[in-house]
């Protein structure tokens, strides 16, 4: 079996290759410093299973396991007790708290053990379950071909619907992400992002004038000179947030 | 003991301090008035063909009566003071102590002078005018009560609200005191716990510094302020702890000016500036951090500069100072009433945060 350590604190690592030491069937592939470096390994690797802290560097455990297609089993380890709801939704195996005892992490592998001819598939499945209850986030993680970009919320123009996708709008240019738009509609900043129509979420900060449109809907223009169509449901939206 | 308890609970309605007679400089005012007057009574009557006595008599009976009537209706009020129509209950009790009046000082008149035909006239005749006097003076005592019990009584409302305050205020302070992330302290047992295995000298060491820095939080609860050398020898611990934990990504560089060592400041305010800054600088980066901590002595105030490396692209540290720093400026606010002493800004790739410190004591 192999595994990989993903936490950026040298110590904790430490800890959890001591506890695996007693386990000659998981091989320790590579030690992640933070959710880079993990991504790398993921893909380098193919582990069976990865131990991952939660807060890191730059992105955090849940940012990363975000971005990859088909993740392996997880066991959090973390000291925040706050994210286990997210972490089980996740189908995590198993939710360690650090400092944690031998005995608990035992019986984390055994579970794991058990579980393992199950397919991590599922995660992902879940993943996207949790997207029916996303906490507010300041931030979205994306994959920019081989490179990934941390886009603050502020910096997002406008989403469009594609598919299995939601297509963000920046200065930077657009970028793909495997979510729905309900997902977005809920975790961006309410007051913030409106969804104006069934593909479509605006930023409110960004609206120069809303025109009338064919029968019952309306254009909204933005300042960064995109027009977009709003649905009649999306303009009292609209009205309400903005106050008119 | 539930009879004491009971007792306790029927405390009977305490009177509203003290009344206005009670006050020295007031009893002579009222006692002196009250001889003028009685003076220009006797005078008057005088003018109705009576004689010295009946006059004097007269003055002084209806005055020491009408006297007695003030004082009780001021010491009725100390008692028992309307909430609602205040005014209409004044107008009550001066008729109601008028008629009373009256009744008292004819029936004692009555009883020495009722056979001096001439005087008993004058007393009939001058009833309706008597009356009249009697109700604006016992109107006017209890006009001055009201207004003095209603100040007071606004007065200790506004001492228990200004108590109120303060106790709220100190808690506040307490609690912003009190604020050890338990992130820090899982996360460093967590580091103990690795290290036992490898190197036991190591894991006791941090035991012992971990244990210095949780006493120093305890005591320094009590106080509320503490030298710049005490607070920089906590934060020294808190640091030394923190390189265990992230080991070579940590780096400090502290340096101050010779004079602020010994300069004041609230008690625990750096370390939590501090560990924002490790937070944000290691959760935004990769690689090497390095946070400066620099203290300086500006015109007799202690200015503390906490800096910090930060990626411009993914965040924006302006929009939010996080809870770390808004607890910071809230401490400051009740400490020295003014929003203006904690200030942030950004350098290229830092981000600094500035303290400025009045030195009141």
């Amino acid at each position: 079996m192999k595994a990989i350590i993903i936490d950026d604190e040298p110590l904790a690592r430490s800890m959890v290759r001591e506890y695996l030491g007693t386990y000659s069937e998981i091989e320790i592939m590579q030690e992640c410093n933070d959710g880079f470096e993990g991504l790398k390994a993921i893909q380098q690797h193919q582990p069976d299973i990865i131990f991952l802290d939660i807060q890191m560097p730059k992105i955090n455990g849940f940012e990363m396991l975000e971005l990859i297609e088909n993740p392996p089993h997880v066991i959090f380890t973390t000291a925040f007790e706050e994210y286990a709801i997210k972490a089980f939704e996740t189908h995590a195996v198993d939710y360690l708290l650090k400092p944690f005892s031998k005995e608990r992490f035992d019986k984390a592998i055994k579970k794991l053990l058990q579980q393992q001819n199950t397919t991590p598939t599922q995660t992902q499945a879940v993943l996207d379950d949790v997207s029916q209850s996303p906490a507010q986030s300041s931030r979205i993680v994306v994959k920019d071909g081989g490179k990934i970009k941390i886009i603050p919320v502020a910096q997002v123009q406008y989403l469009e619907a594609a598919d299995d996708y939601v297509k963000i709008f920046t200065a930077d240019g657009s970028f793909l992400k495997k979510k729905t738009m309900q997902y977005f509609e809920q975790s961006l900043p309410p007051q913030q992002f409106i969804r104006v129509h069934r593909s479509y979420i605006i930023n409110a900060q960004l609206i120069t004038r809303i025109d009338p449109y064919e029968k019952d809907g309306h254009l909204v223009l933005l300042s960064t000179g995109a027009r977009l169509p709003a649905s009649k449901a999306g303009y009292m939206k609209l009205k309400e947030v903005l106050g008119i | 003991m539930p009879f004491l308890t009971l007792r306790l609970c029927v405390k009977p309605n305490k009177p509203l301090t003290t009344s206005p007679i009670s006050n020295n400089k007031f009893k002579l005012v009222f006692a002196a008035g009250w001889v003028a007057w009685a003076m220009v009574h006797y005078s008057v009557l005088l003018n109705f063909g009576i004689t010295h006595a009946e006059a004097i008599c007269d003055s002084l009976i209806s005055n020491l009566t009408l006297a007695t009537c003030c004082i009780i209706v001021s010491n009725n009020m100390r008692y028992y003071l309307p909430k609602q129509e205040k005014y209409w209950y004044v107008l009550v009790i001066s008729f109601g102590m008028g008629c009373v009046w009256m009744i008292a000082y004819r029936s004692l008149l009555w009883l020495f002078f009722h056979k001096h035909t001439t005087y008993m006239q004058v007393l009939d005749q001058s009833s309706t005018i008597r009356f009249g006097i009697a109700f604006l003076v016992i109107g006017f005592m209890a006009t001055i009560n009201l207004l003095w019990y209603t100040q007071k009584e606004q007065q200790e409302a506004d001492e228990r609200k200004t108590e109120a305050e303060k106790i709220a205020r100190e808690s506040e302070l307490f609690k912003l005191r009190q604020q050890l992330q338990p992130h820090f302290l899982f996360n460093s047992l967590n580091s103990i716990s690795a290290l036992t295995g490898s190197q036991p000298e190591k894991a006791r060491h941090m035991i012992e510094q971990l244990s210095d820095f949780l006493r120093g939080t305890l005591k320094k609860d009590e106080q509320q302020w503490s030298s710049f050398e005490e607070e920089l020898q906590y934060l020294q611990l808190y640091l030394d702890i923190e390189k265990v934990r992230f080991g070579y990504r940590l780096q400090t560089e502290i340096t101050h000016d010779e004079g602020t060592l010994q300069m004041k400041l609230p008690s625990m305010l750096l370390q939590p500036v501090v560990e924002n800054a490790i937070k944000f600088g290691l959760y935004d980066t990769i690689g090497e951090v390095c946070i400066a901590i620099t203290t300086k002595n500006v015109n007799g105030t202690l200015e503390v500069t906490v800096q910090n490396p930060f990626d411009k692209e993914t965040s924006q540290p302006l929009q939010g100072t996080g809870f770390g720093l808004a607890s910071i400026q809230r401490r400051l606010f009740l400490l020295f009433a003014r929003h203006d002493l904690l200030q942030t800004k950004t350098i290229n790739d830092h981000f600094i945060t500035t303290i400025t410190i009045p030195q009141i004591i």
